[in-house]
């Protein structure tokens, strides 16, 4: 396509003329009135026409240049559909991988399109309220593009025609719907910096970037594809996120402490997230280009502390919970997977204790933890699958009031003790599962004694199938909920046995003769 | 000193800008990773629009780039002439 554009105006000029030019200020009503939001949480600002998108994009190139991915990745997609690329995966393991981001992801996108689509309402310069708009856009175009994406590994995999059922009531799901949740509900900036600044910038240059090139390298070019053109959009996301937290910064000292508090908490919500996406790279892709650990420490640490670097002369520190990041990238992964893999009947996607080869990929990537502590815990654990006496933890889950994560970290320093701590709310008992989801907690506790979490709700009664007697006499909580998830029966439990194997080898044996 | 990074989807396009990089950042390191190659240049990294066109062949606009970017770092500018990332650390 030739991409030439007649040029009378300069960059700036037109970016000038398209964005601030085009707004006004009020003269009817008062323009607080119009604007409410954007002053309950403190945040002075002085002079909205300071902020200014770095990559100057206008509307009328954004369409031209969003359409033009959009045929590149419908043309990718079709390609991959048309061939039978789902059998072109290394093996199919790596089928439950998908089932488990694209299962999460959608409905998480389709929130930060209402988010942000309230952002491009709620802030009072023209320059955010344009680049708002065009993130609502493209995190609609995410929603979409990676449900199209499922409905055609859907056609033949078990277990991913209810995501958007499970997302409010699955407790491995709850993680991120809590995360959007809890910036959704918050003011405009708060929101600004959980998903411009954490979500974007912590959590997915680990997903889309390491994470997309392991799934490229196992042949999925469908989620190559929209994963890349995803990640296309979120480089002006994070820019978005960061002039947002310059522009906070610059128009005024008083904001420095509300918008440290922010760094720190969301800092610390998005590295919980991470958890599941480094067990994804560690444990679910069959062949692996970089450990969690590397991909933490290229995308987190080196440019997580550039940035910090940079913003500590506004008086920005390091978030709080830095150091115990560090300790943790050598653990989470480890942690996830052997959870998942404990509760084999509670998720719609496979599991499988990683075969010889790969324990000794772990070992040498994680020479501090992965021989001393998960090794033992694996071979035990096939040890026992193979004696036919494979774990099952039928129990529900107890899962940290502020991040919804289940309980299952360790406590910093000693990786044998798990991590809990407790609170105290008008007379009633709160868990979280660390020091810094505590300090959340205890910092606006009248909003987060309203999580709901599935699993604490459901031992009340409150998560059952539609008809199920709760009046009944025999009638116990809890015991329904396969049937309130509207699990696939055929996806659970163990890669070994199960219907995806039987019909991914049968199928790729049909691909290759008559 | 840190580093300012930029990655694009591997395509034909992208393997002429990635040689401009090259070219106009002493200095820059390229990591080829499956389908997609991160750049790392200590502390500012320059795309010019005129080295571009030059390896393309073509007039190339730099709003381009929008269409195989991956991921940044560094603070943004974007003029006509020239994409820079940078980090005043």
């Amino acid at each position: 396509m030739d991409m030439k554009v007649a040029k009378k105006l300069g960059l700036k000029e037109r970016y000038a003329l398209m964005t601030r030019d085009l707004a006004w200020d009020t003269t009817y009503q008062k323009m607080e009135d119009v604007f409410p939001q954007t002053t309950y949480e403190g945040i002075k600002i002085h002079d909205w026409d300071k902020w200014e998108d770095p990559f100057r994009l206008t509307m009328d190139a954004y369409w031209k240049y969003q359409s033009e991915k959009e045929r590149k990745l419908y043309a990718i997609l079709d390609g991959f559909n048309q061939n039978n690329g789902h059998l072109s995966v290394t093996d199919a393991r790596y089928i439950n991988v998908l089932k488990l981001f694209l299962g999460s992801t959608p409905p998480l996108e389709l929130m930060a399109a209402r988010g942000f689509s309230m952002m491009g309402r709620q802030m009072n310069g023209a320059g955010p309220r344009v680049a708002c708009q065009m993130q609502a856009v493209d995190e609609y175009r995410h929603f979409q593009t990676q449900i199209h994406s499922i409905s055609n590994y859907n056609k033949y995999y078990n277990g991913m025609d209810e995501f958007a059922h499970q997302q409010s009531r699955m407790w491995y799901l709850s993680d991120g719907k809590s995360f959007f949740d809890d910036a959704i509900t918050a003011g405009p900036f708060e929101f600004m910096v959980a998903i411009g600044f954490a979500f974007e910038y912590v959590l997915t240059n680990i997903l889309f970037v390491p994470f997309i090139s392991g799934a490229a390298y196992n042949g999925d070019m469908a989620a190559m594809t929209v994963g890349f053109s995803a990640q296309s959009d979120e480089a002006r996301h994070m820019t978005l996120g960061l002039e947002c937290i310059k522009f906070m910064l610059e128009q005024d000292p008083d904001n420095l402490p509300i918008v440290q508090r922010w760094i720190d908490k969301w800092t610390w919500r998005g590295t919980r997230k991470l958890a599941s996406v480094g067990m994804m790279m560690d444990y679910m892709l069959p062949k692996r280009i970089m450990s969690f650990k590397e991909a933490w420490e290229m995308y987190v640490e080196e440019n997580g502390g550039a940035l910090f670097k940079d913003l500590a002369r506004y008086g920005i520190t390091i978030p709080k919970c830095f150091g115990q990041t560090v300790e943790e990238k050598e653990h989470v992964s480890h942690q996830s997977w052997i959870g998942f893999y404990m509760k084999p009947e509670a998720t719609p996607f496979h599991t499988w204790i990683p075969t010889p080869d790969e324990m000794d990929w772990l070992s040498e990537k994680y020479p501090n933890t992965f021989d001393k502590y998960y090794r033992p815990v694996l071979e035990y654990l096939d040890a026992q699958e193979k004696a036919g006496n494979r774990y099952n933890n039928k129990t529900q889950p107890m899962n940290c009031q502020v991040c919804v994560s289940t309980m299952k970290f360790n406590e910093p320093g000693d990786p044998m003790e798990m991590c809990f701590r407790e609170s105290v709310y008008k007379g009633e008992k709160f868990h979280t599962c660390s020091d810094h989801c505590k300090e959340i907690f205890d910092n606006e506790p009248e909003k987060y004694v309203q999580t709901f979490i599935s699993s604490h709700q459901g031992l009340q009664g409150n998560c059952e199938p539609d008809g199920t007697d709760v009046k009944a006499p025999d009638f116990k909580p809890g015991q329904n909920m396969l049937d309130y998830w509207k699990l696939d029966k055929r996806a659970l439990g163990d890669f070994n046995g199960s219907e995806d194997q039987k019909n991914f080898a049968a199928w790729r044996e049909q691909a290759t003769k008559n | 000193m840190s580093n300012a990074f930029i990655a694009f989807q591997k395509n034909d396009e992208s393997r002429c800008i990635v040689e401009a990089i090259l070219e106009d950042n002493p200095g820059a390191m390229v990591d080829d990773q499956p389908s997609m190659v991160k750049i790392d240049v200590p502390n500012r990294l320059v795309i010019k629009r005129e080295t571009v066109s030059e390896k393309m062949g073509r007039e190339f606009d730099l709003q381009e780039l929008q269409l195989h970017l991956i991921t940044i770092s560094g603070n943004l500018d974007e003029t006509d002439d020239e994409f820079t990332l940078s980090w005043n650390n």
